[in-house]
């Protein structure tokens, strides 16, 4: 199909009536985040950290729909390197060390650097962006991340003119993951420049206002919200800039099911899935799919012109 | 109670078949009673449709395993549990079925019927489904008497095309690991195989072997073509 007028996403959704909405709930939260703060953060043990608070504002792009419960956001994750079960990542990712770590931003770039992740917590503000998300697999929820946009990093490195794509590799260990090669590992995403520019796409490093659990991706992972689940890369490592599109681990896996752009679409069906509908976890019923997951009045712009049937 | 292995008594055999009963039942209780615990993970639809269809699987399997276990052990009784597990794959590929149709689907025909021209894995699992009605209505001794053991036993040999369908069905509906499913078509691969390299044994036994004498003709069932 081709893009004109997307239609399909309710004003409310993006102005800040949903911040308003939230006020109440977000200065209790980031009271107790204040309190709990900053000071805990450094020298605690691992499973310590993993529940503090973080401190965060509310963001206007933030939906005001009820969240998915913490159990099931962290209990129910697609992450292969430690299990194809959804239920194995819970089980099996806390053997990931997620410090030290660092984060090198690379390729076309002016200013190529190596994040450190403490460093990397620090660069802008964190905002709470509740978003949903939308499995290729047919079911969805509403995670409440924190992260910050992806754009404030690219900014620090200037891509170079030249720079058309953005890569994401995904940290890989076999000594602790899948060793069979269900996947190319390490996991490999990418997005095209404009995308990874939108406001819409943030690094996330946190979820219900604490650090993010090793399980959706710690400690730094993508969250695209208008594009299946699988291109919101876990655990990154790496972000090189390039001019070529980047091979993309489940395009190379199933290139006829899983395109590059990925973006949620009820009109275009997985040979597997129909994706007209999906079921939101939590809720017995499916719901209809929107396009662009509900984010179409902000996105459908990137693709003007563009045959989705074609680009899927 | 015979406590012989070989020829149980009619009571050790009816215990035996309560025990199996049992058994077969537990996999569906244990969903039934997860799901009213709600513990079956955060998508239980997801969990009893994978659930009841990796049983019917299973369930095929074993079914199929009587008569090679039968041959290799000599325990002949084992052929008197094979309906019953037969008839509980059904049950569980009804099962499997009916929550798909209710609880995934919810009655939308329309997707229903997309699903079934439109996706190869449920298309192959769907025809797995129905080739089985057959199978499970002449599952008795009256339609055993009915159709005249030939015909019977010809018309469950399909059981074997079923078999293979459904673990075609769950190879195409993984996203990327088959290790599963390749357990699964190594299992049935054995379950074929072994009847293909008995049946080969036995033509050539029977070419081997010159035929009797006139008079001692009694009707054999040559596998071997004429
Ligand atoms: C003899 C018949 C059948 C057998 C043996 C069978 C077996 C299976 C198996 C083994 C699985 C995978 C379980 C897992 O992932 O662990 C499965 C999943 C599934 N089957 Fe069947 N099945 C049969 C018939 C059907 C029919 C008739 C339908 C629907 C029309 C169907 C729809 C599904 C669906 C929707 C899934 C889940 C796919 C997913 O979760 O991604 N099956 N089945």
């Amino acid at each position: 199909m081709l893009i004109h007028r997307p239609a399909d996403v309710l004003p409310s959704e993006i102005t800040p009536r949903s911040l308003f909405e939230r006020r109440r709930e977000f200065l209790a939260r980031s009271g107790a985040g204040l309190i709990a703060g900053a000071a805990l953060w450094h020298g605690l043990p691992a499973d310590a950290r993993a529940a503090a608070k973080l401190q965060t504002t509310p963001s206007p792009l933030s939906t005001t729909e009820p969240l998915t419960e913490h159990k099931a956001v962290t209990t129910y994750n697609n992450f292969y390197e430690f299990g194809t079960d959804k239920s194995d990542p819970a089980r099996n990712a806390g053997r990931m060390a997620v410090r030290p770590w660092t984060v090198a931003v690379e390729g076309l770039v002016g200013k190529p650097r190596r994040f450190d992740i403490d460093n990397l917590l620090k660069l802008a503000p964190l905002e709470e962006r509740i978003y949903r998300m939308r499995c290729v697999e047919g079911w969805s929820m509403v995670i409440p991340w924190v992260g910050f946009p992806l754009a404030a990093l690219l900014k620090e490195v200037e891509p170079l003119g030249s720079a058309k794509y953005v890569e994401f590799l995904t940290h890989y260990d076999p000594e602790i993951m899948m060793r069979r090669p269900v996947l190319d590992w390490p996991y490999g995403e990418g997005l095209r420049l404009d995308e990874a520019l939108h406001p819409l796409t943030i690094l996330a490093v946190g979820l219900y206002g604490e650090v993010l659990p090793n399980q959706n991706g710690a400690p730094v992972r993508l969250v695209v919200p208008w594009k299946y689940g699988f291109k919101s890369a876990k655990s990154i490592v790496t972000i090189r800039l390039t001019e070529q599109q980047p091979a993309t681990a489940w395009n190379k896996a199933a290139p006829q099911e899983y395109g590059f752009y990925s973006n949620v679409n009820p009109e275009v069906s997985h040979p597997r899935w129909s994706q007209a509908t999906e079921r939101r976890i939590g809720e017995l019923r499916k719901r209809p799919t929107l396009m662009f997951n509900g984010y179409a009045e902000q996105v459908a712009g990137l693709y003007q012109g563009m045959d989705l049937k074609k680009f899927y | 109670m015979s406590l012989s292995l070989k020829t149980p008594s009619a009571a050790t055999l009816s215990a035996i078949k309560a025990i199996v009963f049992v058994l077969c039942l537990l996999p569906a209780a244990n969903l039934a009673l997860g799901w009213r615990a709600d513990a079956l993970g955060a998508n239980p639809i997801e969990t009893i449709t994978r659930a009841s269809g990796e049983w019917t699987l299973r369930l095929l399997l074993i079914t199929l395993a009587v008569t090679p276990l039968r041959r290799l052990t000599g325990l002949h009784w084992l052929l008197r549990l094979r309906r019953m597990l037969g008839l509980f794959a059904f049950a569980y590929a009804a099962a499997h079925f009916a929550i798909y149709l209710w609880l995934d689907q919810f009655f939308d025909w329309r997707a229903i019927a997309l699903d079934i021209l439109d996706r190869p894995f449920i298309t192959v699992g769907f025809a797995a489904f129905v080739l089985l009605i057959p199978l499970a209505a002449t599952s008795n001794s009256l339609a055993i008497r009915r159709l005249g053991g030939r015909r019977w036993q010809s018309l469950h040999r399909s059981v074997y095309g079923i078999a293979i369908l459904a673990v075609v069905h769950f190879w195409w509906l993984v996203k990327a690991d088959v290790l599963e499913p390749a357990i699964y078509a190594l299992i049935l691969a054995g379950l074929l195989g072994v009847r293909a390299w008995w049946r080969e044994l036995e033509r050539r036994r029977q070419l081997s072997v010159p035929p009797p004498a006139k008079h001692l003709q009694r009707p054999v069932i040559r596998i071997v073509p004429k």
